[in-house]
């Protein structure tokens, strides 16, 4: 029983190697590039546009509405880094749908490149916002003492972001496996509906984890009044 | 009792015992944070976007515990160094 899809070959030459998780990591890549290339070839600002071009503002706006409501305050600029991470995890775990698919983020490789994004990403927009000095003086935040503790959790949130995602997506393909082997008819599909529900969710929370560091972050000084407990009267 | 069978055995168990208990810490606490949640909807039903989403970010935070331990026990039985070297050992001779 594979235990991910790195162990799937298709090429090798000496060191190099090809094998299922780069090999439709680079599928997801190109549907997702080059869909997006034809969608927005004729873009229109009127009222009157392509149902693709409204399905990717629907996206896109979504996309950093959510952002901003986890407290970041320009969503342009997050947009790029944190949309990339939902669309991609999101279309690799969606497309489990189709046969002879095996999710690349059922494997512990990609998930750490990913997680090790966001571990790249959170300091460099703490920096950009906040300065150096500034941004390295949070981890001494409430004290000294702390900043061990802070280190090891921000380890701790990078290696949870990856296996939180590896286990949720390699759990659901291998229940699928087994569950194949045992009864064969019926409840393996129930299955495959909930793994595509759980894989959507992680999709989700990976980003939002990943917009809440980045907000934890940037956030800084400010004063604690900043807060949105505005009451629209 | 050799070695293979003892790893075998200490595997086995050890893959088992830990995901039967390790799911029942996080499946208490799920099931404390969504009564929790849904008694603050009922409370407060205009917060229910902000409530909703940290709820499943909690939630995932919480099912994170139960996910390292079926990871553990998933290596204990399927890509288990101890038994490859004595796999492989056993090959050899």
């Amino acid at each position: 029983m594979r235990l991910s899809p790195d162990e799937m070959i298709f090429w090798r030459d000496g060191f190099f190697k090809l094998n299922a998780t780069i090999v439709y990591t680079w599928a997801l890549m190109l549907a997702l590039t080059v869909g997006s290339m034809l969608v927005t070839r004729n873009l229109s600002l009127g009222l009157t546009r392509s149902r693709w071009q409204n399905l990717l503002e629907i996206i896109v706006t979504g996309i950093a509405k959510q952002i901003e409501d986890v407290g970041l305050r320009h969503p342009k600029k997050y947009l790029g880094f944190l949309g990339t991470l939902f669309l991609f995890v999101a279309s690799a775990n969606l497309c489990t749908i189709i046969p002879g698919y095996d999710p690349p983020t059922g494997s512990l490789s990609t998930t750490a490149a990913l997680a090790l994004c966001v571990f790249v990403a959170v300091p460099l927009f703490g920096i950009e916002e906040q300065g150096l000095g500034e941004y390295l003086k949070t981890y001494t935040e409430p004290t000294i003492i702390m900043l061990p503790f802070n280190i090891i959790s921000e380890l701790s949130c990078t290696l949870a972001l990856a296996v939180r995602l590896f286990g949720n997506m390699m759990s659901g393909a291998m229940i699928l496996a087994i569950l194949l082997t045992i009864t064969p008819f019926i409840f393996p599909i129930v299955m495959s509906a909930l793994g595509l529900l759980t894989g959507m969710v992680q999709a989700y929370i990976f980003t939002i984890l990943a917009a809440v560091y980045i907000a934890a972050a940037t956030r800084g000084r400010e004063p604690r009044g900043e807060a949105d407990t505005t009451i629209d009267a | 009792m050799d070695n293979a069978t003892l790893i075998a055995i200490a595997s086995i168990v050890t893959a088992g015992l830990t995901i039967a208990l390790g799911s029942i810490g996080p499946a208490l606490g799920e099931g404390r944070a969504v009564a929790t949640a849904l008694s603050s909807l009922a409370q407060q039903p205009d917060a229910a976007t902000t409530i909703t989403r940290t709820l499943f970010v909690g939630l995932a935070m919480i099912e994170s515990i139960a996910i390292y331990c079926f990871v553990v026990s998933m290596i204990l039985i399927f890509a288990n160094p101890f038994w490859t070297h004595f796999v492989a050992e056993a090959a050899g001779k």
